[in-house]
C-alpha cells in the first residue's frame, strides 16, 4: 500500500512537470512577455521604453531559458523560466498584475470557496442518490419514465439560467435571501443558502441520471435475485444491496472531484459575490492577469492529480477485491 | 453580379461536414449490419420527434451559412464594390427582421416604446410612451392591439395548418404509392400506428411546428414578437442569428476532437508499450489542467494574434469567424481526452479477440487491422460521443461568453445575449424577454439534441440492450 502511493506520487511529478512546461510554453513562448505588456498598456500609443518598463516592474525582461550574462547557476535560476515557472514547484506563486502576492490571496480565498463548493458537494450528492434511488424503486413504470424525462429536462437548461432565475425570483422578486455577498461564521449562513440551492438544482438532472443507470447496472446481477430469492423485501434489497454496490462507483468517481473543490465555481461565486478562489480567476481572466491564471493552471493541476492518487486508494478501501500493488 | 459570395472558414468547413454526414449516411444505407441500429432509432417517438426539431434548426443554420456581400449601387460595373456587412441567405429570407430598428427596449408585441420620452401632442410636450417605429404600426388605435394580434396568429397558424395537411396529404399518397396499397388502407394504418415508423408523433410535431411558424411569421411582419435590444433590434432575428453559431460550436468540436481521440485511442490501445504510456501521459496532462482555463488561455493568446495582425481580415464577419474557428481548435483540444481514454480501453479489450489474432497470424498489417477490424468495432462509441457532447459544447458557449472568453463580442450567439442581458433583470420594470429568448432557444436545441442522442445510444450501445 505504502510503496504504491510513493509509486504514483513519484509518477505525479512528470506530469506536474508537462503542465509547467506547457503553460510556461502558452504563456511565455507562443505570448511574448512583449505582447503580454502591450496586452496591458493598450495595443496602442505604446512605445519600447513603456514595455520595458513595464516588463522590469513585473520581472519580465529577463532570458527566458538561459542567462549567458550570469555565471555559474544563475544561467539557470536569473530566468523567466526559473522564477516564474519551476518556482511554482514549491507554491512560489510570485506577485499578481496588482502586486499582490498570489499565495497569499489564495491562501484567504480558499476558505469562502470551500463554504459555498462542500455543501453543494454534500447535498448535491445526497440529493441525486435520493431521486436516483426513488427513479429505481418504480423502475419500469410511468414515474420511473417522467422522472428520466424530467432529468432530461433539467440538464437541458443552462446552468447560467438557475443561477439568473434564483436571483431574480428568490432575492429579488421574493426578497427571501440575499441577493449576493458573503460575511464569515454563522452570519454567512443566509448567503451561502441560495448558492448552494442554485448549484443543487442545476446538478440534479445529469447526476441523477447517471446514478440511476450505476443502480439499474447493479440491479440486474446475481446478488440482487438472490437476495429477492431469500424473501427480502425490496426496500431492503435496494438500501442494503444496491445502494451498498452502487456506492462503489459513485464514491470513487466524487473522490476525483474533491480536492477541486477548493478551487471553487468560478460562475457561481462570480454571480454571488463570493470572495473565494472561483471570482479570483475569473477577475485574473476578465484584467487578463496571466500570472494569476498561470498560479491557478498549477494549482487546478495539483489538486486533481491529488484526486487521481486518492481515487485509487478509495478504491480499495471501498471495494476489498481491489488490491494495490 | 449584384453581389460576391464570402465563403468563412466555418462555412467551408461546415459544408464539408453536410458533404461528409451525406456520404456516411449513404454508405449506411447500403448496409444492412450498419442500417440494423438506425432502424430502431427511427422507430423511437421521442427521438424523431427531436430530430425533427434538430432539423429546423440545421436548415436554419445552414441557411445562414450562405454568406455574400452586396454590391454597393453606386459603383461602377466594371469595378464593383462591395460592401462590407456580410450577409447570409438566411437574412435575405428573413428581410424585414433585420432592418426594422427601434430606438431602444420595447416589449414583445408592443407599440409603445419601454421607455418614457416627451412627445409633442396638441402643441404641448407631455412624457409618454412613444410609438414604435415599426411594431404595431399599422394600427390606428392602441385597443386594436389584441384583437389583431389573436387575427394574426389564428390566421397564421391556420396557413400553418393547411400546409401540414397539404404535406401529408402528398406523404400519404406517395407512401400508399409506394407501398401498393389503397391510400384509405395507408391512413388506417397511420392511425393506429401500424407503420414501421412513428408516424402520428412525426405528422403531429410538424403540424405543430408549422403551426408555430406560421403564426410567428404572420406576428412578425407587423411587430417585434419578442421584443427589441437595447439598441432597438429585433430580439427574434438575435435568437435565430444564434442559432448557427450554436450549432458551429457543437460540431466542429467534435469534428476536431475526433481524429486525435480516435487515432490516439487506438494507437494506444492497440500498440500499447511505449505508445501508450506516451499518449497516457499526453492526455492526463491536458486532462489535469481545468478546462475554463486552458480555453481561456489560449482565447487570449488568439487575441492578441489576431489584433496584431489586422491586415489578415478584410471584414469583421471574417475576424469574428476566425475567433469562432480558433475557439471550435481550442474545446477540441481540451475534450478529446475523454473519448481517447474509452476508445483505449475498447481497443485493449478488442486486441486479444480471436479474430484480430487470426489476422496478426496472418500477416496483416497494422493499418489494415486497425482500420478492418478495430475501428468498425469501435464506431458505436465514436458516434455516441458524438452526440452526447453536442449538448454539452451548446451549454458550454454560454457559459464561456459570460466569462469573456467565448466568441467574438460582435457576433451573434446566445451566450453574448445574455452576456449583454445580465444587467436588464435589474431594471425597473425587469426587461426579461432578451434573455428569455436567448435560454429559450438554447434549451429547445439542447433538449432536442439530448433526447435525439439518448435515442441513438439506446440504439446503438449493445450493454443496454434489451433494458428499458
Amino acid at each position: 500500500m505504502f510503496a504504491y502511493i510513493l509509486r504514483r506520487l513519484l509518477y505525479a511529478i512528470p506530469i506536474l512537470i508537462g503542465v509547467n512546461l506547457l503553460t510556461f510554453a502558452l504563456f511565455f513562448v507562443v505570448n511574448t512577455p512583449d505582447d503580454m505588456a502591450r496586452l496591458q498598456l493598450g495595443v496602442k500609443h505604446v512605445t519600447p521604453e513603456a514595455i520595458e518598463r513595464w516588463k522590469a516592474e513585473h520581472g519580465y525582461d529577463k532570458p527566458l531559458l538561459l542567462n549567458a550574462e550570469a555565471t555559474g547557476s544563475a544561467q539557470f535560476t536569473d530566468t523567466i523560466f526559473f522564477q516564474h515557472s519551476a518556482a511554482m514547484f514549491v507554491f512560489k506563486f510570485g506577485k499578481s498584475d496588482d502586486g499582490r502576492d498570489i499565495g497569499n490571496e489564495i491562501r484567504t480565498r480558499m476558505g469562502p470557496s470551500l463554504a459555498i463548493a462542500l455543501p453543494v458537494f454534500v447535498i448535491g450528492l445526497l440529493a441525486n442518490i435520493t431521486f436516483a434511488l426513488l427513479m429505481v424503486f418504480f423502475r419500469a413504470t410511468y414515474l420511473d419514465l417522467w422522472g428520466v424525462v424530467l432529468c432530461v429536462v433539467l440538464m437541458s437548461i443552462s446552468g447560467l439560467f438557475y443561477i439568473i432565475a434564483g436571483q431574480y425570483f428568490i432575492a429579488k422578486l421574493w426578497n427571501l435571501l440575499p441577493i449576493s455577498g458573503f460575511a464569515g461564521g454563522i452570519d454567512g449562513l443566509r448567503f451561502i443558502l441560495l448558492p448552494v440551492l442554485v448549484s443543487v438544482a442545476a446538478g440534479i438532472g445529469s447526476g441523477a441520471r447517471w446514478y440511476r443507470t450505476i443502480f439499474l447496472e447493479e440491479i440486474g446481477k446475481d446478488y440482487v435475485r438472490t437476495a429477492r430469492a431469500k424473501g427480502l423485501s425490496e426496500i431492503r434489497v435496494l438500501f442494503h444491496h444496491v445502494l451498498k454496490n452502487g456506492m462503489i462507483p459513485i464514491l470513487t468517481g466524487a473522490v476525483v472531484v474533491l480536492p477541486l473543490l477548493f478551487m471553487g465555481s468560478l460562475i457561481t461565486e462570480s454571480f454571488f459575490g463570493i470572495p473565494g478562489l472561483g471570482s479570483y480567476t475569473i477577475d485574473a481572466i476578465q484584467a487578463q492577469d496571466f500570472a494569476v491564471v498561470r498560479a491557478m493552471v498549477f494549482l487546478g493541476s495539483f489538486l486533481y492529480i491529488v484526486g487521481l492518487i486518492l481515487t485509487d486508494i478509495s478504491y480499495s478501501w471501498a471495494d476489498p477485491r481491489v488490491r494495490l500493488q | 453580379m449584384s453581389f460576391m459570395p464570402v465563403i468563412l472558414w466555418t462555412d467551408a468547413l461546415i459544408f464539408a461536414l453536410l458533404a461528409g454526414v451525406l456520404a456516411l449516411a449513404w454508405f449506411i444505407r447500403r448496409h444492412d449490419h450498419l442500417r440494423a441500429p438506425w432502424e430502431a432509432v427511427a422507430q423511437r417517438p421521442m427521438a424523431m420527434g427531436a430530430a425533427l426539431v434538430l432539423g429546423v434548426f440545421v436548415v436554419i443554420g445552414l441557411l445562414d451559412s450562405l454568406h455574400y456581400r452586396q454590391r454597393l449601387p453606386d459603383s461602377p460595373a466594371d469595378k464593383p464594390q462591395y460592401s462590407v456587412e456580410v450577409m447570409s441567405a438566411f437574412d435575405a429570407l428573413v428581410g424585414g427582421l433585420r432592418t426594422r430598428q427601434e430606438k431602444t427596449y420595447s416589449a414583445p408585441l408592443a407599440m409603445q416604446l419601454y421607455a418614457m420620452e416627451f412627445v409633442e401632442r396638441d402643441g404641448v410636450a407631455v412624457r409618454d410612451y412613444p410609438r414604435l417605429q415599426y411594431g404595431g404600426a399599422h394600427l390606428q388605435h392602441a385597443g386594436d392591439r389584441a384583437s389583431d394580434i389573436a387575427r394574426r396568429s389564428l390566421a397564421g397558424a391556420a396557413q400553418g395548418a393547411l400546409a401540414g395537411l397539404l404535406l401529408f396529404a402528398g406523404l400519404a399518397a406517395w407512401q400508399a404509392r409506394r407501398l401498393r396499397l389503397p391510400v384509405g388502407t395507408w391512413l388506417a394504418r397511420w392511425r393506429q400506428g401500424g407503420l414501421n415508423w412513428p408516424g402520428r408523433t412525426l405528422v403531429g410535431m410538424l403540424a405543430l411546428l408549422l403551426m408555430l411558424g406560421g403564426a410567428m411569421a404572420q406576428l412578425a411582419s407587423g411587430y417585434h414578437v419578442l421584443g427589441t435590444d437595447k439598441v432597438g433590434q429585433d430580439v427574434l432575428y438575435i435568437s435565430l442569428k444564434s442559432i448557427r453559431t450554436g450549432l458551429v460550436i457543437g460540431t466542429l468540436t467534435t469534428l476536431v476532437t475526433l481524429p486525435l481521440a480516435i487515432g490516439l485511442g487506438i494507437a494506444a490501445g492497440y500498440f500499447r508499450g511505449w505508445v501508450d504510456d506516451a499518449i497516457q501521459y499526453l492526455y492526463t496532462v491536458l486532462n489535469s489542467i481545468p478546462g475554463v482555463l486552458l480555453i481561456a488561455a489560449a482565447v487570449l493568446i488568439v487575441q492578441v494574434y489576431i489584433e496584431s495582425n489586422p491586415e489578415l481580415f478584410d471584414t469583421a464577419a471574417a475576424r469574428a469567424d476566425i475567433r469562432l474557428l480558433a475557439l471550435c481548435l481550442i474545446m477540441g483540444m481540451t475534450s478529446w481526452t475523454g473519448l481517447a481514454r474509452l476508445l483505449r480501453g475498447e481497443s485493449l479489450k478488442l486486441r486479444t479477440l480471436d479474430y484480430v489474432e487470426a489476422a496478426r497470424a496472418f500477416g496483416v498489417s497494422n493499418a489494415r487491422i486497425i482500420s478492418r477490424h478495430i475501428f468498425p468495432n469501435v464506431f458505436h462509441l465514436v458516434l455516441i460521443a458524438v452526440v452526447l457532447d453536442f449538448s454539452g459544447l451548446v451549454l458550454a458557449e454560454a457559459v464561456l461568453s459570460y466569462v469573456g472568453v467565448g466568441v467574438d463580442p460582435s457576433m451573434y450567439s446566445w451566450g453574448n445575449m445574455i452576456n449583454g442581458a445580465r444587467l436588464e433583470l435589474a431594471r425597473e420594470p425587469a426587461v426579461w424577454w432578451q434573455l428569455g429568448a436567448a435560454f429559450a432557444f438554447m434549451f429547445a436545441l439542447v433538449l432536442a439534441a439530448n433526447l435525439f442522442a439518448d435515442g441513438v445510444r439506446d440504439a446503438f450501445d449493445p450493454r443496454l440492450g434489451g433494458r428499458r
